[in-house]
């Protein structure tokens, strides 16, 4: 008789969605949970009215607005044409197709990943899709959460089934404790540092190891939320009881007795022993120290007490013209101490930091200071809830007397897609998860960091390190 | 989907390497709502000046080659970007086959997705093809892909390869979609495993 095999949580979820298996290793997956929103879901719409096809399962379904809307003065409307088109495409075709839909004006509307958690949606051991690649976020509840691409979008509405090949797993491991003044950003920026960007590619990553479960439920979401600028298909964090007492009494989430039910279930997920992992990596967290990007690719991380390294010292000539171009566009010399670098603008917000933790971080920091003159610094929470939440604890007051704009929840300025935009040669601490040119508005210069780091940036007008702010 | 069997069409010769995602659609078209209406700026750059006019010297903008179904390439079409847009504005256009030594790969993809039939030949075969749709009104190129052969105006033969299962859905009109839904019934016994085996599974409420 042979060994029950022993499985990763990978595995486990990818196995029990399997309908039918191909010649070729292509499956046929179930999908439990299609996030929809306004950019990537109009073309799939079109598609099913085209060929008379309906959406199979709208109670599978869930769309909401949030990279085009603006982030102030929301009852004035949608000046921006074409982004006013795709919002109103999107109501029409969810009403069209009987799709549950979060309007603007909701207090639950916000960035899709945000709220799929928040409202109970997302849940462990569940396959979510959605036209967006950082939806690996809703790895950090233990779910196999990736993003796809819209006539993969139209394939879901009409079949609620996805044609895949399997990932290879890999498993990253921390040990330790996050030092004071680190966060979860600071870890998966030392990840990513450390991998590279191309690390994870045809991998998802499960994270583990003491440092990683002692993350509250925010922090694991900014770690899975980045999985893809490792390269990543997705991320995923075993769920246990941070994880259940996080989902416990949200709006979606089972009930009473279906509650009991699905907890001991959900224990079942957890990685085997001895189960095998294609690539280990291992890091240990007591020697991470708040990180910030110096280029315009996430793995350009350097300690915020560093200095920005010099493309002489790079090893090949294909890095050192890369190094050259990146500190071109970025403006910034060799040598120069990151603490002196100046911004103009801090942006704290996005599906990697917007939640009410991250915006918590960020006001111990803010409170009783001043934002540096000539600086404009804003926080975008990342849901209506989230802003509701903070507005209850008095965070909004502590942000705008030192300064700080507090907007409506949205992608903002995570994209140049909505009125949020930098301007060309702005220089902005952003806490969003791309640095890439051009990503915050064209021109603009991006560097990213955890939200305490870019409320200390906003206090000083530069790069500063936020343990001597304590 | 509209089926792909055989198809004997006009062909325009784009003779360039390397044509990436930008040149087919530039990223300004993204923000459209539709897969519909971007034949009008497929390789817009290419083909328009700075005034919006049509270049006179650029293939598709050339009688008879406006109304080509078949485009005849070089090494590496449609690399880049993942965009979907690139192979929408070449089906909104009017064009079945690509023809090419080589293709990217997610374009390749995507054009099964939608229809589109990318043919690679050998080099030299793609030459003489080239040189066959100058010839423009009188050479009507064909494109049998139950035979899996393209011949040229002359009755010269190339057969190509193609994968089985991307064949059958092509030749039944078939897209992904199609293709999943003969699957029904199982998908149906599958929901309905789950819902024995997981019956606590909330729907999504708003
Ligand atoms: S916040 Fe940024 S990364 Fe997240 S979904 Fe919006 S645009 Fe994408």
């Amino acid at each position: 008789m042979s060994e029950p095999k022993s499985c990763t949580l990978f595995d486990k979820i990818w196995d029990s969605h399997v309908i039918e298996r191909f010649s070729d290793g292509t499956c046929l997956l179930y999908i439990d949970r299609h996030l929809v929103h306004e950019v990537t879901s109009p073309q799939a719409f079109e598609g099913l009215r085209m060929a008379r096809r309906r959406v199979r399962r709208p109670d599978l379904t869930i769309a909401v607005i949030d990279h085009n809307v603006p982030t102030s003065n929301r009852q004035a409307g949608i000046a921006e044409e074409d982004s006013r088109i795709q919002i109103e495409t999107l109501e029409r075709n969810c009403r069209d197709f009987g799709v549950p839909f979060i309007p603007v004006l909701d207090v639950r509307q916000g960035i899709v990943h945000i709220i799929g958690p928040e409202l109970g949606i997302s849940l462990p051991g569940s396959t979510i899709v959605c036209g967006d690649s950082h939806t690996s976020t809703h790895g950090a509840l233990g779910a196999l959460a990736f993003g796809i691409g819209t006539s993969e979008v139209e394939h879901v509405l009409a079949t609620q089934t996805l044609l895949q090949k399997p990932a290879k797993n890999m498993k990253v491991e921390v040990k330790g404790s996050l030092p004071f003044g680190t966060y979860a950003k600071d870890l998966v920026l030392a990840i990513i540092g450390k991998i590279g960007t191309a690390g994870g590619t045809g991998h998802v990553i499960e994270y583990a190891g003491e440092a990683v479960r002692s993350l509250d439920m925010a922090g694991r979401m900014t770690v899975c939320n980045m999985s893809i600028e490792a390269g990543a298909r997705a991320g995923l964090i075993a769920p246990d009881e941070t994880t259940f007492d996080w989902i416990k009494g949200r709006p979606c989430a089972p009930k009473a007795e279906a509650w009991d039910e699905a907890v001991r279930y959900w224990r079942t997920l957890a990685s085997d022993p001895g189960a095998h992992y294609d690539k280990i990596v291992q890091l240990d967290a007591t020697e991470i120290a708040p990180l910030v990007t110096w280029g315009t690719s996430p793995e350009t991380v350097l300690p915020i007490n560093g200095s920005v390294p010099d493309p002489d010292e790079a090893g090949d000539d294909g890095r050192r013209a890369q190094m050259r171009r990146m500190l071109d566009y970025m403006g910034l010399a060799p040598g120069t101490r990151m603490q002196d670098i100046r911004v103009d603008v801090v942006f704290i917000g996005s599906c990697t930091n917007s939640r009410i933790e991250d915006l918590r971080a960020a006001a111990a920091v803010a409170k009783g200071r001043k934002v540096a003159p000539d600086v404009r610094a804003m926080v975008v929470p990342g849901s209506g809830l989230v802003k509701q939440q903070a507005e209850v604890e008095g965070l909004d007051r502590i942000f705008t007397e030192a300064g700080f704009e507090w907007r409506e929840a949205g992608c903002s300025m995570c994209l140049g897609m909505n009125p949020d935009r930098l301007s060309a040669g702005q220089r902005c601490a952003s806490t969003s998860n791309r640095n890439f040119e051009g990503r915050q508005g064209p021109g603009g210069r991006t560097h990213l960091l955890s939200p305490a780091m870019a409320a200390a940036a906003a206090i000083h007008g530069r790069l500063t390190d936020v343990r001597q702010m304590a | 989907m509209e089926k792909f069997t055989r198809l004997t069409a006009l062909a325009a010769p784009l003779d360039l390497a390397n044509v990436d995602t930008d040149k087919i659609i530039p990223a300004r078209f993204l923000k459209t709502i539709k897969r519909s209406g971007l034949g009008i700026h497929l390789f817009d750059t290419l083909r328009y000046n700075e005034n919006e006019q049509e270049r006179p010297e650029f293939v598709l903008n050339q009688e008879p080659f406006r109304g080509a179904q078949i485009l005849i390439a070089d090494e590496n079409f449609g690399c880049g970007s993942s965009r979907e847009h690139a192979v929408w504005a070449l089906v909104d256009f009017g064009i079945r086959c690509v023809i090419a030594p080589s293709f990217a790969d997610i374009f390749y993809n995507n054009s099964f997705k939608n229809g589109l039939l990318p043919v690679r030949l050998p080099r030299p075969q793609c030459e003489k093809l080239m040189q066959a749709a100058r010839m423009g009104a009188n050479a009507r190129i064909t494109v049998d892909l139950e035979r899996q052969i393209v011949s040229t105006p002359r009755g010269e033969e190339f057969s190509f390869d193609i994968d089985p299962f991307r064949r059958h859905l092509l030749l039944e009109g078939l897209d992904d979609i199609g293709q999943t839904l003969q699957h029904a019934s199982r998908i149906e016994s599958y929901e309905a495993a789950r819902r024995a085996r997981e019956r606590w599974y909330p729907p999504i409420t708003a």
